[in-house]
């Protein structure tokens, strides 16, 4: 984990000025054992154990070349769990509890496997970009090679059984982080929500579940996963719901530049402006103004590279910053000043 | 045959002998539930649920409210999953129903039943895992019952079964 940033979440992928990953996830139990909420250490460690063994007799890869390694969260420095969620890999509550569990991750980190989330498995496959369709492919390639070993809990009538009802049948949660400053700004944002919430869409913040929004990103995810094949809920969310979102997006974004051309570029100058000025900056606005450069440079005001922000958005988290400066302690006067030294570098 | 108190259909046929004298009961699923008796298990109860007021039977158990509902497998109740949000084992979905079948309707936008691929059947896979797991039920009974030589036993047993050889469905 001492990398200092995730190749999925760096790169550039298709519709990048609107969406900035997609994510595909399983969710599966092993038929026999008591769900994760009800069950002891040792049948936790049980599940562990033959999950890995199902991993590690995978072929030994995840169908597209790439080797998966074992972390076990429990003996993990509390850096490398929090290198993890900010990476999008484990959620929050993952990186904190305090029971066994392990996160299996292929070596370029598009696919991983939480073992002993709400679910004995959350098989995971994220990419740059709107990419719905090659994270289902890889996520459900893992699946199958799983499937070979393990037997996972399916009811006739309900499919596969998972902790909470709100995930049965198929299992497949697919999400796209999208950045939304147009549609913030023109105060179109409620009605977007309130659109995709009747097409029965969860919206979340930068964080997931219960996360604020951080830059107008916004994650979207099907909340229905009974009734539909997975070809199906592949298409209505891929090929039917974000296209429109993206659209809706980019109309703004022609909206704004028509109406209120000098304002929009007001805030994206402002942004870099003091990116490139500040001495002490903290993570939180560090991100709302990388994300108000970002839209400055998709819509060709600014000259920064967007792959140059992806990285930063990165970097400039509490433990990938920590990784570059180990010195950096989160919330310390120092640390906010490594973090707007590192943005100053890197913006020139 | 119909109702003793109503003309629906007769489910539970009860004789009560009571100071030497016999009586015959002949009662639909309703009101065998108002009389406290037992209903058979294939009666559809979800078609009577709302005339009931939520009153349900639950393993054999007349006249519990839905929140005192427990799993035969797990121990949870459906009170702990509401309050969780989370069920204690697959069994649950069996047990509980058909409260959790409102809650699924509910949840994924009315949709009653899944479409989507099964997993692969594997017949040894499943037989062992089905044996491991009885083992490792055993072995906690056997650790928290302080039977340490049994508990031996079956962690051997578990051993075994680990070397195994594993199946593939090439």
């Amino acid at each position: 984990m001492s990398e200092s940033f995730s190749a999925a979440l760096t790169q550039l992928g298709p519709e990048s000025d609107v969406v900035i990953t997609s994510r595909v996830r399983f969710a599966r139990n092993l038929r026999g054992f008591p769900f994760t909420s009800r069950a002891s250490s040792p049948v936790r460690q049980e599940v562990m154990r033959l999950v890995r063994r199902a991993v590690e007799q995978s072929s030994p890869h995840d169908g597209s070349g790439c080797e998966m390694r074992w972390i076990d969260l429990q003996t993990a420095t509390l850096r490398d769990r929090q290198l993890l969620c900010e990476r999008h890999l484990v959620s929050k509550h993952f990186a904190s509890l305090d029971a066994p569990r392990a996160l299996a991750l292929s070596t370029d980190e598009h696919v991983s496997m939480m073992v002993n989330e709400e679910d004995h498995l959350r098989i995971q496959a994220i990419g740059a970009g709107a990419c719905a369709r090659e994270c289902f492919e890889r996520a459900a390639g893992v699946e199958r090679q799983l499937a070979r070993t393990l037997l996972f809990a399916f009811h006739e009538r309900w499919g596969f059984l998972t902790a909470c009802p709100t995930n049965v049948g198929s299992g497949i949660r697919i999400s796209a982080m999208l950045h939304l400053p147009a549609l913030t700004l023109l105060k179109e944002l409620d009605r977007v929500k309130r659109a995709a919430r009747e097409l029965h869409l969860a919206v979340r913040g930068y964080h997931g579940e219960g996360s604020e929004s951080l830059g107008d990103l916004y994650q979207f995810s099907n909340q229905t996963t009974l009734g539909a094949t997975d070809d199906k809920l592949l298409s209505d969310f891929h090929g039917s719901v974000l296209p429109r979102l993206v659209q809706y997006e980019r109309e703004a974004r022609t909206a704004a530049m028509e109406k209120g051309r000098v304002r929009l570029e007001d805030m994206v100058h402002r942004a870099l402006a003091t990116l490139r000025s500040a001495r002490l900056i903290s993570a939180e606005y560090a991100v709302r103004d990388l994300c108000r450069v970002r839209l400055g440079a998709v819509l060709g005001l600014l000259p920064t590279e967007l792959a140059t922000i992806q990285r930063l958005l990165l970097q400039v988290q509490p433990a990938h910053l920590s990784v570059l400066h180990p010195q950096a302690l989160e919330g310390d006067e120092t640390e906010r000043e490594l973090r707007a030294t590192l943005i100053r570098q890197a913006l020139g | 045959m119909k109702c003793d108190l109503c003309n629906k259909p007769a489910v539970v046929h009860e004789v009560i002998i009571q100071g030497g004298k016999s009586t015959e009961l002949h009662l639909c699923a309703e009101h065998a539930i108002e009389k406290g008796l037992a209903v058979p298990t294939q009666q559809p109860l979800a078609d009577i649920l709302p005339a009931l007021g939520g009153v349900v039977k639950v393993e054999g158990v007349i006249g519990r409210s839905p929140q005192q509902a427990r799993c035969t497998a797990c121990g949870c109740t459906f009170a702990d999953f509401k309050k969780v949000g989370s069920l204690g084992c697959p069994a649950c979905y069996d047990s509980f129903m058909p409260m959790i079948a409102q809650v699924i309707e509910r949840a994924q936008a009315g949709a009653t039943a899944h479409v989507g691929h099964s997993p692969p059947p594997s017949l040894d896979a499943e037989r062992v895992q089905r044996l491991r797991s009885k083992l490792m039920t055993e072995l906690e009974n056997a650790i928290a019952a302080e039977q340490y030589e049994r508990a031996a036993q079956l962690r051997d047993e578990l051993k075994a079964l680990e070397a195994a050889p594993q199946v593939h469905d090439e």
